[in-house]
């Protein structure tokens, strides 16, 4: 079916002023913000009950992992955006050679996540350890799953632009790279630095 | 015709030609095309509402004639019971009200109405189906596996949801969470393509205040879904881990708390009601001004206040809280906004009401249906005030006055919303009328025996009989005889009602395939979606359509005939 499909006109049209993949994408982060949003929110509630305690146990997660992961991903966002810069001027080669990388950096926070989690359960602070560890794996495993689906989908998309196909879809994935990362600007003071309070 | 649309039709021309080269079932199947998604988000939630009925005769047997065995299923233990009250409410809504409503005439119409070819995206449209199918299929296996089905009720709460050792269906409850968020993740990808289809993919000279209200509506109910879904998809993510590997976010004795998840529950269950709600309101919308033959009475007052109803959805969510130790506060406030609530959604009554005034009303089976959600969910709107208020709900929370209420809302919805559309839109779907006699006889058949259902259930309600109780003869308060009639009353109605469904199925093939042509506009309506032939072709027009006016132009004094198509050009040349 795919060799014979053709999308429709729908898809070309424009009454809102903007290209629809852009547009599908936002509301694709928006539908992503509340996920996270219920996720933190409730998180937050807890904190504030559990105070004292959590300070406690959150001052057993490593800062510096966390912080150079944070250094990582931002590097990866820049990449997404110098690759979509070159995608606007139409040099696929070069916007799938610079995707490539944000994937490899996705790939070393994923690296660092996976030393962390081995440490920490190692430590003794598995999942079940305390409520705040549940969080604290249920909330950077399920964003460390959006950026494994971020590096898939990148990957695909690199593929056809080093051929010069779909080009506007370097736009979108790095939209949803961005997303990826500014969740990741949420966790990190909320499990990471936030132990003091 | 401006160069643009030139380029356009040349570019829909070449779309069409390129035909699909599979076998009729495979490309059935596997299309990506809006209208046969449409049919088979349709078709699988008539089937599912099939199961769910079902459901609803079991246990109403069950409750009428306690301990005796009932014909079809046998003798009903327990665990039975609790496992169909859960899955008929479950699959009433999830996988009945949201797939017809929502997802079915969304699909259906949104491209038909705003004029375009498709979906933008028609291969996510094809996938959220296809999630949606496999979610299908989830919650139906979860009644069959070891344990049952999920016994807790629709609503999950912790820590019945949570602990097997309570619930006694450690595999069913797992399935339930599944399917309920694989069909969250369907209809995720489904909203999104509706939104941003109506946004984008517009007919030229569609502009915003031109949109039938019906698109309008799924459009808010799908931005409403997506905005309040995302922190129950956190909280069934939550709900899974504690069931599977034993965390503690809703176990108080490991600094959980319960009311989390009713909090995560109710933000999204209560604008749920709106997203189904808000369709059902659509289709009556497009129905009455048709078969009044007036102009919609105030489309942006109904427009602005659909609108107000969506956000005001997302502040009274507490209600469903007040007994669950919930600051009492707090309760005052979700009581002012709840009855706030209320107002907007007379409004829109109100305006629907507005329409008829002065029309030249004619009682067509659509027509019928529409009104009669009119009048039964005013009731249900009614009855909603008594358990908004805080002080009241404490005394019918959990009673069988809250059933019949939610019922009164969700039946008009879900039930005669869906007859509603698809009596009124099966001459465009199928080109072919629907027998108007039979249609009568099960619309009439529907709505009585649905009336002597629920308003015995308020006067149980009335009369302290708990829910979810399985056999009352153990609660010698609720055994006596006159509760007991009424409650033999409201399963021989379900009964009467289960079997009025009959006609409308025969009714529903035999006119697909022998009822009286309807050709393009059997219904002399305006929107877009009759000006195609029907049942409209792939790729919806031979040149798309352009927009010169507002959706509802009847009785317009300079043109002969009553109404005014929104394609046609100038009056003058209008030939109806």
């Amino acid at each position: 079916m795919s060799e014979t499909y053709h999308p429709p006109l729908a898809t070309s049209r424009k009454s809102a002023g903007l290209p629809t993949a852009r547009l599908g994408t936002w509301w694709v982060v928006a539908s992503e913000v509340v996920i996270f949003g219920g996720l933190v929110v409730s998180f937050v509630m807890y904190r504030m009950r559990h105070g004292e305690i959590w300070a406690d146990q959150a001052s057993h997660t490593k800062l510096y992992a966390g912080a150079l992961n944070t250094f990582v991903l931002l590097t990866s966002s820049y990449f997404a955006v110098c690759a979509h810069k070159a995608a606007e001027v139409g040099d696929g080669k070069k916007a799938a050679n610079l995707l490539v990388r944000t994937i490899l950096l996705g790939g070393v926070f994923l690296c660092v996540k996976a030393y962390e989690y081995t440490s920490e359960i190692l430590a003794g602070y598995g999942p079940k350890a305390d409520l705040f560890w549940s969080f604290y794996y249920t909330a950077t495993g399920l964003h460390g799953f959006h950026v494994v689906a971020g590096m898939v989908i990148m990957g695909f998309v690199a593929k056809d632009a080093a051929k010069g196909k779909f080009l506007h879809r370097v736009e979108c994935i790095g939209i949803y790279w961005h997303f990826v990362d500014i969740v990741w600007i949420f966790l990190f003071p909320l499990f990471y630095i936030a132990s003091g309070l | 015709m401006t160069e643009a649309s030139e380029d356009e039709s040349q570019k829909h021309a070449q779309e069409k030609q390129s035909s699909h080269k599979c076998s009729k079932l495979r490309s059935w199947l596997f299309s990506t095309d809006h209208k046969v998604i449409a049919f088979q988000y349709i078709i699988t939630g008539m089937l599912m509402a099939v199961i769910g009925g079902y459901m609803a005769y079991v246990f109403r047997m069950q409750l009428a004639f306690p301990g005796e065995e009932v014909p079809g299923f046998g003798w009903v233990s327990p665990g039975n019971y609790n496992a169909l009250v859960t899955n008929h409410g479950t699959i009433m809504i999830f996988w009945v009200a949201m797939p017809i409503l929502l997802a079915g005439f969304g699909n259906f119409l949104i491209p038909l109405m705003i004029g375009c070819d498709d979906m933008v995206f028609p291969r996510l449209n094809r996938l959220s189906f296809q999630i949606f199918f496999i979610s299908a299929l989830v919650i139906i296996a979860s009644l069959h596996v070891a344990g049952g089905g999920f016994g807790g009720a629709w609503t999950a709460y912790p820590p019945l949801s949570t602990n097997p050792d309570y619930n006694l269906t450690p595999l069913g409850a797992v399935l339930w969470v599944v399917a309920v968020a694989l069909e969250f993740v369907a209809f995720l990808i489904g909203g999104i393509n509706f939104v941003t289809t109506t946004m984008n993919a517009r007919a030229p000279g569609m502009g915003m205040m031109r949109i039938p209200l019906v698109v309008w509506m799924i459009v808010i109910a799908s931005i409403l879904f997506m905005v309040s879904v995302g922190p129950l998809i956190a909280g069934a993510v939550m709900l899974l881990s504690d069931q599977l590997a034993g965390t503690a976010f809703y176990d108080p004795t490991n600094g959980g708390d319960p009311l989390l998840w009713q909090h995560l529950f109710w933000f999204f269950g209560h604008p749920e009601v709106y997203v189904v709600l808000l369709p059902a309101m659509g289709v009556v919308a497009e129905i009455i001004p048709v078969f009044a033959r007036k102009k919609f009475f105030g489309y942006k007052a109904a427009l602005y206040v659909t609108i107000a109803t969506g956000v005001l959805s997302f502040f009274v969510w507490a209600h469903h809280q007040f007994v669950s130790g919930i600051d009492p506060r707090m309760a005052h406030l979700f009581t002012v906004t709840t009855l706030l609530i209320s107002v907007p959604i007379a409004e829109l009554c109100f305006l629907f009401i507005a329409t008829l005034f002065g029309g030249s009303i004619e009682f067509r089976t659509p027509m019928l249906w529409a009104i009669a959600f009119l009048v039964e969910f005013l009731l249900g709107g009614v009855t909603g005030i008594y358990l908004g208020s805080s002080g009241s709900d404490i005394y019918f929370h959990d009673t069988y006055f809250v059933v019949a209420h939610f019922h009164y809302t969700f039946f008009p919805i879900a039930i005669i919303g869906m007859f509603a559309g698809i009596t009124h839109w099966f001459p465009k779907a199928f080109g072919r009328h629907l027998n108007e006699k039979w249609g009568k006889i099960h619309f009439w058949g529907t709505i009585i025996p649905f009336n002597f259902i629920f308003i015995p259930m308020f006067f149980l309600g009335l009369g302290g009989q708990h829910r979810r109780i399985f056999d009352y003869r153990h609660f010698p308060e609720l055994a006596l005889n006159d509760l007991q009639d009424l409650r033999i009353l409201a399963t021989v109605a379900t009964c009467v009602l289960i079997a009025f469904q009959i006609p409308f199925v025969i009714n529903f093939f035999r006119s697909m395939r022998k009822g009286k042509e309807a050709g393009e506009n059997p219904w002399n309506a305006t929107t877009l979606e009759w000006s195609t032939s029907s049942p409209p072709p792939h790729g919806n027009w031979e040149t798309l359509p352009t927009v010169h006016r507002g959706p509802y132009e009847y009785g317009i004094p300079e043109v002969k005939e009553d109404y005014l198509p929104q394609h046609i050009e100038t009056p003058q040349t209008s030939n109806g």
